[in-house]
C-alpha cells in the first residue's frame, strides 16, 4: 500500500430527477482510495453506494464533481452526451468491475466471457485464449473453460466474474456487492480470492456491501455512507481511534452488562503500539483492582492488535479516575459506557490534563 | 391436379421465403434501432424512436388486403410487376418488417440490462453492446420470432394469392372455392396446415437447443423425460 491515491473523487453529486422531483443520491462525496488498498464502502440500501461505485467508471454520470482514476480525470474526458466516447471506453477498460449478479452471457462459454473484453480491447485470437486461461487458472477454474455460466454454482460464476475483470490487466477493481447472492462460506471464499489479487496484482479494489463481515474480512479502509454523503472514512485503525466512530462500533461491537450497581463499564479501544503490550495485566497489577472483561471484538492485523474491549471496574466512575487515566496514558482510547444504553458506548471523555492531575495526586 | 398443387406449394414458398428474408433484413435494424433509442437506453433519442415506431405501428395497422392494394405503383416500380408471387413479396415484405421489428425490439428488451451494464464497464460502445450482447443473448427470442413472423407470412401468402398472387391461397381461392372442388380446397388447407405445423415445430427445436445452452450437457441428453423436467427450473432462473 502506499499513499498515492489512485482513486479520488471531489464533490460527487448525482441528482436524479423523478417525475418533478429531485432525489439527490449522492451529495458532495470526496473519495480518497489508496494505490493496492481494499476499500470498503458499507451503508443501508439507498444510502447512494451503488451510485458511487457506478459513478467510478462513469456508468452513471455525475450531476457535478469530478473523478480521477489512475491519474486520469474520467470526468473531464467523458464529454457530454450520455454515449461513452472512445477515451471514456479505453479508461473503462483498465477498471475490471464485478457484480452482484454475476451479469455472465449465457450464450458463450466462460472461456469466452473472459475473452470479451479483450476482443474489446481487440487482441488476436490466440493471445485471448492463453490470457483467459491463464486467469481462469488464476481464479481456480482451469478446468470449466468450456463450461456454460448455467453449469456453474454461483461463486464459480462470481469467480468467472473476477477473471473477466481482470482481463484488461486493471489498476483497479470495482465490485459491486460481489458477494451479496452468495452463501457464508463461498462469500468466504470470494473475499479470500479478492485478498490475495490484492495482494499478489497490487490491485486496488473498492467494494461496496451491506455487510460489515465483509468490511471486516478484507478492508484496509472503509466508508460509511449515509443519504447520499460519506460520513465517516479512513483506514480501520484510524476509524478505531476516532472517539464515537460509528463504524468502528459497527466493526467491533462489544457488548456486555455490569455485574452490579457500583461498577465502572470502560470500552478500551486499541489501536496503534499500545496493542501489543499487556496492558489490562499490567493495569491490575499497578493498581491492584480486579478487572472483568464484559465483551470484546478483537483482532491482530500485521501483528498489532486492534479493536474493541468493555471491561468492568469495581467501585463508581470517581473511584476509577486513576486506573483510567493509566489506559489513557498508554495510548489507549477509553470510553466510559453509558450503562442503560449498552450499544452505544457514550462519549464521556474527561479531560486528560484533569486525569493527569489526580493521577498525580494518587501518587 | 398434381402438377397443380406442385407448383403452387413452390410458390408459396417462394413468397415466404423472400418476404421472411426480407423482414429479417430491415426488420432486425429497425427493432435494434427501436431498443437502442427507447428511453434510457443507450442511445435514447426520442425523436428517432417517435417516428420509427409511428411509421411501425401505420405499416402494421393496415389491413393487408388494403396494403396490397395502396403498395401496386410501388410494387410496379420495384420490381416491374404487381401480381403473381414476385409481385406478392414486396407486400408481404411490407407487411412483415413493422412487425417483426416490433417482435426483436421485444426480443432485446427481454435482455437483461446488467450484462449492457457489464459490457459498458469492459469499455465496450454500441457495436460491441448490439453484437456482442443484445443480438447473442436474444437468440432463442428472435428464432422465436422469426417462426411467427413465417407462420403470419403464410397467412398472408394466403390472401395475397387470393388477389392474384399465385400459391396455395390461389389454388384454394380459385379452384377450390370458385370452380366447387370441395377435395382440392381440403387438400390445400390441410396443406398450409401441415406447413404452419412444421415450421412452428423446427422453430421450437432449434429455440430449445439455444435456450438450453449449457444447461444440459451432451452426454445426459438420452437421459428421459423425467431428468429434463427437473432441470426446467434451472433454466428458467438462469433466463431470469
Amino acid at each position: 500500500m502506499t499513499e498515492f491515491p489512485v482513486i479520488t473523487t471531489t464533490g460527487l453529486t448525482k441528482v436524479y430527477r423523478s417525475g418533478d422531483r429531485d432525489v439527490t443520491a449522492l451529495d458532495g462525496v470526496d473519495l480518497h482510495v489508496r494505490e493496492g488498498e481494499v476499500y470498503g464502502v458499507i451503508g443501508q440500501s439507498g444510502a447512494g453506494k451503488s451510485t458511487l461505485i457506478r459513478c467510478l467508471n462513469l456508468l452513471e454520470r455525475p450531476t457535478s464533481g469530478t473523478v480521477t482514476v489512475a491519474g486520469q480525470e474520467l470526468t473531464s474526458i467523458a464529454g457530454r452526451g450520455k454515449r461513452a466516447g472512445a477515451r471514456l471506453r479505453a479508461a473503462r477498460s483498465h477498471i475490471g468491475m464485478v457484480f452482484q449478479h454475476f451479469n455472465l452471457l449465457s450464450s458463450r462459454t466462460v472461456q469466452d466471457n473472459v475473452e470479451l473484453p479483450l476482443e474489446i480491447l481487440k487482441v488476436d485470437r490466440r493471445e485471448r485464449s492463453r490470457k483467459a486461461l491463464e486467469l481462469l487458472d488464476l481464479v481456480g477454474l482451469a478446468d470449466k473453460a468450456k463450461a456454460y455460466p448455467a453449469q456453474l454454482s454461483g461463486g464459480q460464476k462470481q469467480r468467472v466474474g473476477i477473471a473477466r475483470a481482470l482481463a484488461g490487466d486493471p489498476k483497479v477493481l470495482l465490485s459491486d456487492e460481489a458477494t451479496s447472492a452468495l452463501d457464508p462460506e463461498t462469500t468466504r471464499s470470494i473475499l479470500t480470492l479478492l485478498r490475495d489479487l490484492n495482494r499478489q496484482l497490487g490491485l486496488t479494489i473498492v467494494l461496496i456491501t451491506h455487510e460489515m463481515d465483509v468490511v471486516k474480512t478484507i478492508c484496509d479502509s472503509a466508508a460509511l455512507m449515509k443519504n447520499g454523503r460519506v460520513v465517516e472514512q479512513g483506514t480501520v485503525a484510524e476509524l478505531l481511534a476516532t472517539p464515537g466512530s460509528e463504524l468502528a462500533r459497527e466493526l467491533f461491537p462489544v457488548g456486555g452488562e455490569p455485574s452490579a450497581d457500583d461498577r465502572t463499564v470502560v470500552d478500551v479501544t486499541f489501536h496503534g503500539s499500545a496493542a501489543t503490550r499487556p496492558v489490562i495485566s499490567e493495569l491490575a497489577r499497578t493498581y491492584n483492582v480486579d478487572i472483568s472483561i464484559l465483551g470484546a471484538a478483537m483482532d491482530t492485523v500485521g501483528g498489532k492488535q486492534i479493536g474493541r474491549m468493555r471491561i468492568e471496574l469495581p467501585g463508581r466512575f470517581e473511584e476509577n479516575v486513576v486506573p483510567i487515566g493509566f489506559l489513557r496514558e498508554q495510548g489507549l482510547q477509553v470510553d466510559v459506557a453509558e450503562v442503560a444504553d449498552t450499544a452505544d458506548a457514550a462519549d464521556l471523555t474527561i479531560p486528560a490534563p484533569a486525569a493527569q492531575l489526580q493521577k498525580e495526586g494518587a501518587k | 391436379m398434381q402438377p397443380l398443387l406442385y407448383d403452387n406449394t413452390l410458390d408459396t414458398l417462394f413468397m415466404v421465403w423472400w418476404s421472411t428474408f426480407y423482414a429479417v433484413l430491415f426488420g432486425v435494424p429497425a427493432g435494434v434501432l427501436l431498443h437502442l433509442t427507447a428511453r434510457g437506453a443507450i442511445l435514447q433519442n426520442v425523436v428517432v424512436n417517435k417516428v420509427l415506431g409511428a411509421i411501425v405501428n401505420v405499416g402494421r395497422s393496415f389491413p393487408f388486403l388494403i396494403l396490397i392494394v395502396v403498395l401496386i405503383p410501388f410494387t410496379r416500380l420495384l420490381v416491374g410487376v404487381s401480381i403473381g408471387p414476385t409481385g406478392a413479396v414486396v407486400p408481404l415484405a411490407i407487411a412483415a418488417i413493422p412487425f417483426f421489428a416490433r417482435l426483436v425490439e421485444a426480443a432485446l428488451r427481454e435482455v437483461d440490462h446488467g450484462l449492457v451494464e457489464a459490457a459498458q464497464a469492459m469499455g465496450g460502445g454500441t457495436w460491441t453492446i448490439v453484437f456482442k450482447v443484445l443480438l447473442p443473448q436474444a437468440l432463442p427470442a428472435l428464432v422465436a420470432a422469426v417462426t411467427t413472423t413465417v407462420i403470419q407470412l403464410i397467412g398472408y401468402s394466403a390472401i395475397a394469392g387470393a388477389v392474384g398472387g399465385g400459391g396455395l391461397g390461389n389454388l384454394a381461392y380459385t379452384y377450390g372455392y370458385q370452380q366447387y372442388e370441395t377435395s382440392l380446397m381440403i387438400t390445400t388447407v390441410v396443406e398450409l396446415i401441415l406447413l404452419v405445423t412444421v415450421v412452428q415445430l423446427l422453430g421450437d427445436l432449434v429455440v430449445r437447443r439455444l435456450a438450453r445452452r449449457g444447461t444440459r450437457p451432451s452426454s445426459v441428453v438420452r437421459v428421459g423425460l423425467r431428468r429434463a423436467r427437473t432441470e426446467e427450473p434451472a433454466a428458467v432462473t438462469e433466463a431470469a
